[in-house]
């Protein structure tokens, strides 16, 4: 655990960017000063399984792409953009609202270690402090400073994730959103960003254009091409009825006018088949493109 | 002097024979009463007296004496008045000849009046196999001992009837067996429920193979409804299964609640605040049967599953593997009917709400892991079938779309049925593929050509345990019976899977 006044060798200039810079950080694991080309992904914690697949999928790409991938460790989104990171084998760095040597959320163990052995973590508080809810907005203002831009993935009306946004607005920092279903809790913060002017993020390529110093150049991203359409004609047109929205059962012998076991035999099928998968809650989704 | 008369005990749910033996004697006059009774039996003797003496008879006088036996058989209720009555008026001197070869059950009022007791049903059958003849009840009983064959039941108003019968002044006429009940309609028919297409094709291959089922969705999905909907697409019962049925809800006293000669299989939904011995059987005294005996050759509907306490879902193991209940207690142990189809309902977490498109869930993480724990071990292991029950849109619920009704899908369940009987000829009953062992199961299933390339595929795809397998090919044999197919083909097996469910939610 090493102990950096402001100021000090290595003390990151982004900081400085503050209203109330940090009078000292605490820090575990090699990964100093933090390079610039970092992008900070956040959203709630209570999100959907499609959420948190987002936000793995993003912390893969960016950190493939050498991006470092500021987040705060907390469950849901946070956690799965860290994860993605290190199964890219990438630099990834955690701010948190606690001591260093303190592990919140319980259950973050192996996930705290192994940022640090891949990155840092880093708080303005002494080893030993207790999480506080007070701390945790404190903490977003620096996740937004330390990256060039912000990503929400998912955000409730009153997630902790619409702070970070704001502290990067307020920064001067880029604010990008992934859009949702008007219809899911999870997205109406994120949607609200992006009417209120938050780039709208639906693939690498929108964060490589609104933050060109990324210096992201990703390889196109395949959609849909990972698997070729299945033969028979009416195991298509159900896949076809599937758009990015999972669906029940019920809903595509309601849209197909087949009898529930007819359905039920196709979507064996399409599951066997790999173009399927069915989600914990029992709704069916695409799974062709990965 | 002595003389006796029969009656019947009940010990689990059977009724052994009980010979009432009254002795008069020299001595201080009294009356004792001895066999292992309760106190309701020593209040009897208060009973007894009143309603001999305000029947017009004498009471004796002389040192009275009544032993119950076998008497190291422990004994309980107020059956035994009218029997320890004949027995004191024949020691009395009373000449009641055709008290031989007939047994007598039922409790006295003060004034001489005969009240009904429960277990009437259990203890003639059990009378008849001992070789009883002639049964007199009071008449509140005689509909349900009507139903046991070659028995002659006489139902008496009065303790005085009942003598001038026995002694032959004024025999009463056999009591006949009433007209069998108007059943009324059971629960909810299918097609009162809009909707939930996979749900309902769910409950009918669980009808059609009796496999225990678990419905997983939302609070207001339907989930009780689509329960209370299974219950009528049962077959009805055969007349032996309904006795035994009768006889448990006899034994509890609860042919208010349903009519001895019904053919309905029974449906019991206990709340889960509900005690061990209100679910297993137990209670103090002499063991009760319990909601799993009640629901016997029926349907126990769990709503809310994962709020049992585990200790409750344990006791659940042993009847959905060997379909009865053993109930152990220091003075030996009895046995219980619980033969049941299980149907479970539970939310998908604590609030609800989990993966709901349309809510946001509050669960803690935490508190989600161990709401999920109370759903793996001994119950989920024995649920074949599985379905998500989705929310209805509102918009469903006012739609006047045509849905088939319980008694177009019944008939295919009892066609399905009888495919498993012809099968299963000489199979203990009931012959349901919801009971196949796995040792043979293949054998029965007879899978296609391409069921087993299909079954491959998934076992490598899906990482189907042997428990996950035998549970598919189980379903896959009771979707080919309800398609008329001799062998399980790809289509059934495809089905199945589909039903089968991830481990836990």
């Amino acid at each position: 655990m090493l102990r950096l006044p402001r100021g000090a060798p290595g003390w990151p200039a982004a900081l400085e960017h503050l209203h109330e810079p940090p009078a000292e950080l605490w820090r575990r694991g090699r990964l100093w000063p933090p390079p610039v080309a970092a992008v900070a992904v956040v959203g709630a914690r209570a999100a959907t399984l499609s959420g948190m697949e987002v936000a793995r999928e993003l912390g893969r790409e960016l950190a493939a792409a050498g991006v470092v991938v500021i987040s705060g460790l907390a469950r849901g989104i946070d956690a799965a953009a860290h994860r993605g990171a290190l199964e890219a084998g990438g630099p990834t760095l955690a701010v948190l609202g606690c001591g260093v040597d303190v592990c919140y959320p319980r259950g973050h163990e192996r996930l705290l270690e192994a940022v640090c052995d891949a990155g840092a973590v880093i708080s303005e508080d002494p080893p030993g402090t207790e999480p506080a809810g007070w701390r945790f907005p404190r903490r977003n203002r620096l996740i937004a400073a330390l990256a060039l831009a912000v990503v929400v993935v998912e955000a409730g009306e009153r997630s902790g994730a619409l702070s970070t946004a704001r502290h990067a607005a307020d920064l001067g920092r880029e604010v990008l959103a992934v859009p949702g279903s008007v219809l899911s809790p999870q997205s109406r913060g994120t949607n609200r960003l992006i009417r209120d002017g938050a780039v709208p993020l639906l693939e690498l390529d929108d964060l490589a254009s609104a933050v060109p110093e990324l210096g992201l150049n990703p390889p196109r991203p395949r959609r849909g091409g990972g698997a070729r359409a299945p033969d028979d004609p009416a195991l298509r047109a159900l896949l076809e009825l599937l758009g990015d929205d999972p669906l029940h059962p019920d809903q595509l012998a309601e849209a197909t006018g087949a009898r529930a076991s007819e359905v039920a035999v196709r979507l064996c099928a399409l599951e066997l088949g790999g173009w399927v998968a069915t989600l914990p809650g029992g709704r069916i989704t695409r799974a062709g493109g990965r | 002097m002595t003389a006796s008369a029969t009656c019947c005990a009940i010990q689990g749910i059977a009724g052994v024979p009980v010979t009432v033996e009254a002795d008069q004697s020299n001595g201080l006059p009294g009356f004792t009463v001895v066999g292992l009774t309760d106190r309701a039996i020593q209040e009897a003797k208060v009973r007894v007296k009143a309603a001999v003496q305000n029947s017009g008879f004498g009471f004796p006088t002389r040192k009275l004496t009544v032993n119950l036996a076998p008497a190291e058989l422990p004994k309980e209720g107020t059956g035994f008045d009218l029997a320890i009555a004949m027995a004191v008026l024949r020691c009395g001197g009373h000449d009641l000849p055709r008290l031989d070869g007939t047994a007598l059950l039922g409790e006295l009022a003060l004034d001489g009046g005969l009240r009904p007791v429960a277990g009437v049903l259990p203890m003639a059958r059990s009378l008849r196999a001992a070789g009883v003849r002639r049964l007199v009840v009071p008449g509140g009983n005689a509909a349900e001992a009507c139903l046991v064959e070659g028995l002659e039941v006489v139902a008496p108003g009065t303790l005085r009837a009942c003598v001038e019968h026995l002694d032959g002044t004024a025999p009463l006429a056999p009591a006949a067996p009433g007209p069998p009940p108007e059943e009324a309609p059971s629960g909810f028919d299918l097609a009162d429920i809009r909707g939930q297409p996979t749900a309902k094709r769910a409950l009918e291959i669980a009808a059609a193979g009796g496999h225990n089922l678990l419905m997983v969705g939302p609070p207001g999905s339907g989930k009780s409804m689509l329960a209370r909907a299974l219950a009528s697409l049962l077959p009805d019962l055969g007349v032996e299964a309904s006795l035994e049925v009768a006889a448990v809800y006899s034994l509890r006293g609860a042919l208010r609640d349903r009519p001895a000669a019904s053919l309905r299989p029974p449906f019991r939904s206990p709340h889960h605040s509900i005690s061990r011995a209100g679910l297993v059987g137990g209670g103090a005294g002499l063991a009760q049967p319990g909601e799993i005996s009640l629901a016997h050759r029926g349907i126990l509907f769990l709503d809310e599953l994962c709020e049992f306490s585990r200790a409750h879902l344990e006791a659940l193991r042993q009847p959905l593997e060997e379909r009865v209940i053993t109930v152990t207690r220091v003075r030996g142990a009895v046995q219980f009917p619980a033969s049941i189809t299980l149907v479970a309902a539970a939310n998908p977490c604590p609030c609800g709400h989990h993966q709901d498109p349309t809510r946001l869930c509050t669960c803690e993480p935490r508190a989600l892991a161990a709401y999920r724990a109370r759903l793996s071990g001994p119950v989920r292991d024995r649920i074949d079938l599985v379905v998500r029950v989705p929310r209805q849109p509102y918009r469903r619920l006012f739609d006047a779309s045509l849905e088939e009704p319980s008694a177009a899908v019944r008939l295919r369940v009892e066609a399905a049925r009888d495919h498993q009987r012809e099968r299963l000829p000489d199979q203990r009953e009931p012959p349901l593929n919801a009971l196949l062992a796995p040792r043979g199961l293949v054998g029965s299933c007879l899978p296609t050509r391409a069921a087993t390339r299909l079954l491959a595929a998934a076992g490598e795809r899906l990482g189907l345990s042997a428990r996950g397998f035998h549970r598919v090919l189980r379903v896959a044999r009771t979707i080919a019976d309800l398609a008329g197919d001799e062998r399980v083909g790809e289509d059934a097996l495809a089905e199945a899977l589909r039903h089968r469910g991830e481990p836990g939610l």
